[in-house]
Parts: structure tokens; sequence; C-alpha cells
């Protein structure tokens, strides 16, 4: 956690800045409520009884892009979809990281056409890759578990840039 | 590609008001009712589908639905792909219930080349397209009941859904885009741990229905929230071109399974649940029966499943058993002709139909006496249920219409493909 007890003064706990918020944010990311096609739909179960994405604070799922802070681009991004998309990603306030479910955002998937955009990372900067068509809960958990790592890893140096 | 034109789709958006001349009523020039975009990016669309809205305060004067967010060319790339290649296409459009799309896309092929299907095989098909049939209609009632805001049917629904999908994973190894329907057949035999699964949720889900029913039937919100709203009577319906519950939900009898049966529907027993109003309730009460309906189905086919070949026999068109390589020269011949070239289908057109979860779909296939389809085109049913989505809302309030998109179950990928 960061969070180390200073022995023998009692409840008093001393970290680090960095550490402290980054502790925060993994443990309350929420996410944008935001499905384009299949993989929303294995997102809408791991959200769901068997999976319980609430035991890493991400049960609230925010609307409006505003009060989100992470978003979860769940299928595949059509050429009439990009401009939204990049509009939803651009009103998100920071800090914002993106998750790419499946392979149809992660690169295409299948549809290598002139409909579908040849990953999301071509309109919008991605922090994890989960590959699968579309991914089990199992596999998004550990793609969550994974920017949970990236977050921990961030300097208040980098932010200030 | 990486500087995707953005910036100038954006001020397409921005275009003039008079665009919209004809579409919606003179009195939105003036500024006397109000335009309101809904989606692409909405909660209660069931997907990325926009719509357009007049109001008039909180009435609903025009509604345009604007389709093609997920506009992916699947039509366009079957025609590249082998004829069994393509099953794994047909998966993605409507995700809600891939089975249904493999089936329809399977007897597409079956019908134009002419290939058996083994009775053991339609009675595995039957069993998986009930089976997601319940899935479906889960995801359908979890997430209307979100929508107006009952949240705990949602996770009730999706606890039973995940003891289909397992079930799902045990056939195909896939939870949803199995891809297991194949021409001729499905793709193995019931591995032996699906059966006892089976049993265990048919056991369970009459009293699944009987506690999502407790939730909502006699709920007085949810009784408020959905009767009397959207009405459509069955002449309408039809001329709208609605079909499955959205179209029994207005008492018209029309169920493909009963009216041109396909993979030995006629052998089971079963009724076709129908409303009597045609508005919101007595749609979500057609699709609470047929869960009932479903679980009755299944029950009949897995006491009666025949034994022989899941798979038909004609090694023209389905691929020889691994076991089979070893030993004999023709298999491994017909082995690499299949699954390097594929199987050729005469220069000819045929259009089948069946009952989805939503209602009619069917394929529409060209071949062109080669390995590869010349058109393949889907009639699906979520498409023909958005058009009618502005009939159903007109003169109701901006709050109806979440209920409205909701109980007409539409899927967007179904419709855009």
């Amino acid at each position: 956690m960061g969070v180390t007890p200073k022995l023998g003064n009692l409840g008093v706990v001393t970290s680090t800045l960095e550490e402290a918020i980054n502790w925060a944010r993994t443990g309350a990311t929420w996410p944008l409520l935001f499905g384009l096609a299949c993989c929303a739909i294995e997102y809408m179960s791991t959200q769901a009884s068997n999976y319980d994405l609430s035991r890493f604070g991400m049960e609230l799922n925010r609307a409006s892009p505003r009060q989100a802070d992470l978003m979860i681009v769940a299928g595949r991004v059509t050429r009439k979809m990009a401009p939204v998309v990049r509009q939803l990603y651009d009103q998100m306030s920071d800090p914002k990281w993106v998750i790419s479910m499946g392979d149809c955002a992660s690169c295409g998937g299948v549809y290598n056409n002139y409909a579908v955009v040849q990953g999301v990372d071509e309109i919008i900067p991605v922090d994890v890759y989960v590959a699968g068509c579309p991914p089990r809960p199992e596999q998004l958990m550990h793609g969550i578990l994974t920017l949970h790592e990236k977050i921990r890893g961030e300097r208040i140096a980098d932010w200030a840039s | 590609m990486a500087d995707l034109v953005i910036s100038d789709t954006m001020k397409q958006w921005e275009g003039s008001l008079m665009e919209l001349k004809g579409l919606v009523s003179e009195r939105a020039f003036t500024g006397e009712t109000m335009l309101l975009n809904m989606g692409p990016h909405h909660p209660s669309t069931h997907g990325v589908l926009r719509l357009l809205l007049e109001l008039d305060g909180e009435e609903i004067v025009n509604c345009l639905p604007d389709i093609g967010f997920l506009h992916t060319g699947i039509e366009k790339n079957i025609e590249s792909k082998s004829y069994e290649k393509a099953v794994t296409l047909t998966d993605r459009m409507d995700y809600l219930s891939p089975m249904s799309n493999n089936m329809v896309f399977c007897m597409a092929i079956e019908k134009l080349v002419d290939l058996d299907v083994p009775p053991r095989a339609q009675a595995i098909r039957v069993i998986c397209l009930e089976l997601s049939r319940i899935a479906s209609h889960l995801v359908w009632l979890g997430t209307q009941a979100m929508d107006l805001g009952a949240m705990s049917v949602f996770l009730y629904c999706f606890r039973e859904r995940e003891k289909i999908l397992d079930m799902f994973e045990m056939l195909s190894g896939q939870r949803m885009m199995g891809s297991y329907f194949r021409p001729g057949g499905v793709w193995r035999d019931l591995r032996p741990e699906f059966l006892p699964a089976l049993e265990a949720f048919l056991e369970d889900f009459p009293r699944r229905v009987d506690d999502y029913e407790a939730l909502l039937t006699n709920n007085p919100i949810w009784v408020d929230r959905t009767q009397g709203v959207g009405i459509i009577d069955p002449d309408q319906a039809l001329a709208w071109g609605l079909s499955g519950a959205a179209l029994r939900g207005s008492g018209v009898n029309w169920d493909i399974r009963k009216a041109m049966p396909y993979s030995g529907y006629d052998q089971y027993e079963f009724d076709v649940p129908l409303g009597e109003h045609g508005d919101v309730f007595d749609r979500f009460m057609c699709r609470v029966q047929e869960m009932r309906q479903s679980h009755r189905i299944i029950r009949q086919a897995v006491d009666k499943l025949p034994d022989g070949p899941f798979r038909s026999e004609n090694r023209k068109y389905v691929p020889p058993p691994r076991s089979e390589l070893g030993t004999s020269m023709e298999a491994v011949i017909h082995h690499f002709k299949l699954w390097t070239e594929g199987f050729s289908a005469p220069d000819e057109e045929v259009y089948v139909a069946i009952e989805s979860p939503r209602g009619e779909i069917g394929c529409y296939l060209h071949g062109t006496g080669g390995n590869k389809p010349r058109r393949v085109h889907f009639k699906t049913p979520s498409f023909m249920h958005i058009q009618a989505i502005p009939v159903l809302a007109k003169d109701h309030m901006i709050a109806d219409l979440i209920a409205i998109i909701g109980s007409v179950d539409i899927v967007l990928g179904d419709c855009d493909r």
C-alpha cells in the first residue's frame, strides 16, 4: 500500500506524498460508462455479481466524462464513432487513463476493412491493452491491475510537466 | 492513418440547422421547440445509437434515429472469406446471441449446397439456441430494469447468465463468440461435463424467473413506467416490420419456430406468449414468458437427445475427424482441400430466416460457383425495431423514451453490422 507504520509511535503513519496519492487513485478509479460493442457486454459481466468490480473501487460508472478517470474502450471503434471517442476523451479531466479492451480496440481485430479504425491508439493514447475477442472478465481485471501498477509508479515531477 | 481527420469530421457536426428541413417541424427553426442530441454516448441507448429529438418541453415532437456508429463492414468482409471461415464473423453481429447468427448463416449455406444436418446436431443446436435466447433475454431484462431504476434485477440476471456462458465455454471453448455451429452440424460433440451443468441450470432456472417476476411484475413503479407506454397496434407493428417479442406484444401470433419450423422445432411442445395492448409492459411479459418456454423446449430436447453423429458425414463439405487422417489417404485429401480452399457453392441465391431472441433474422446468400460468396446480406430485427422507435415515442415524455428503447430490445451491432 505504500504506507508504513512508524514503530513506537501509535496512530501515526509516514509515507511520501506520491505514494499516498497514488494509493488513493488506485483505490477509486471511476470508469466512464461507455460501451461500444461485444466487449461492453463482457465489461458488464465484470461489473455484475460474479466478478464484482467494486472490489477495485470501480463500481461507480460515471455517465459524464467530466467525472470519470478511466476510459475503457470496449469494442470496435468505427470511423463514424472515432470523433465521438476522441471528444469524450478530451472532456475527461486529468488525471485520466485509457484501457483498450479487446482486439478490435487494440488493433482492429478481425476487421481489417474500410469501416473500422485499426486500433483506438490512432486517436487517443492508451495505457493498457487487453487482448481477447472478447476478453474474459478475468483478463479485463488483469488489465485493471496492470493499470494500478502503472499508476503506483507515477511521479509528481511528471505531473508538473 | 495516424492523423485521422477528426477536426474535419467535427466541423461537419456543427452543420447548419437548415439541413434538418423537412425532418423536424417548422417550430424548431423559430426556437419554439428544442433540438436535443441523445447519444451516441448515452447509457440507455443499448449501444451507440444517436437520436436527434425535437422537444416541446419534455414531450417528444420528433425523433430522428441516426445509425451506423457501429458499422463494421461484416457483410463485405464475408465476401472475401471461404464459407466456413465466415461463420466466425457472424458471431459478432448480434453479440447478445451469437448462436442465432451462426445458425442463420449455417442454414443458408446448408440450403445453398444442400447439406444434411444429423438429428443429434439439430437437437444440440436447439438446446444452444434456446440457451442463448435465455441469455439474451437476461441481458435485456437486466439493462431495461436498470434503465428504469431497478439496479438489483441486473445483478440477479447476470448471475444466471454467467451459468449459461460457462456452459457455452464447455461446448466451444469461448464464453461468447464460440462459432460453435458449423455448416452441417456443430463443431464438436457435447462435452461430458455439459449435460450435468445443464441439468443443474434447468433445475434452478424456473425459480429464478419467479424471482425476477416478484421484483418487477407487480412493482407499482415498474407498472407505472411501462403500462400504457409506447403502444403500437398490430397493423402498425406489421407495417413497420417489427418481429419477435416486439410484434407478439401487440398480439400478432408470428413466431418463425412455429410458422416455418427449422432444426426440428416442430417436434417440441411450446406456447407462443402473446400480449394484448402492445405496450412496454406486454413486451416485457412476452419475453419473461418466452424464457419459461425456452426452458420447456430445452427440457424436451435434453430428454430425447438422439445419438449419432454431431456433424454431417458428407466429406465434400465437412472435414474428416483427426483420427481418420492417419489411416485414410482420401481423408487427408479432403482435410487439405477443405482447410486450404474450402468448399464451393453453386451460383444461386437463397434466403433463410429464423427466430432470434430479438425477432426475425434472415440471411440472403448468393454463391459464385467458387469457394466464396458473391453477396451476403443479413436482415436483422434491430434495424427494423429502430425505425419504429419514432412511431412508438411520438408524444411521449423523454423518460418514456428510455423505456421504449429498452422494450424493443435493440442491439446496435445487429443493426449496423
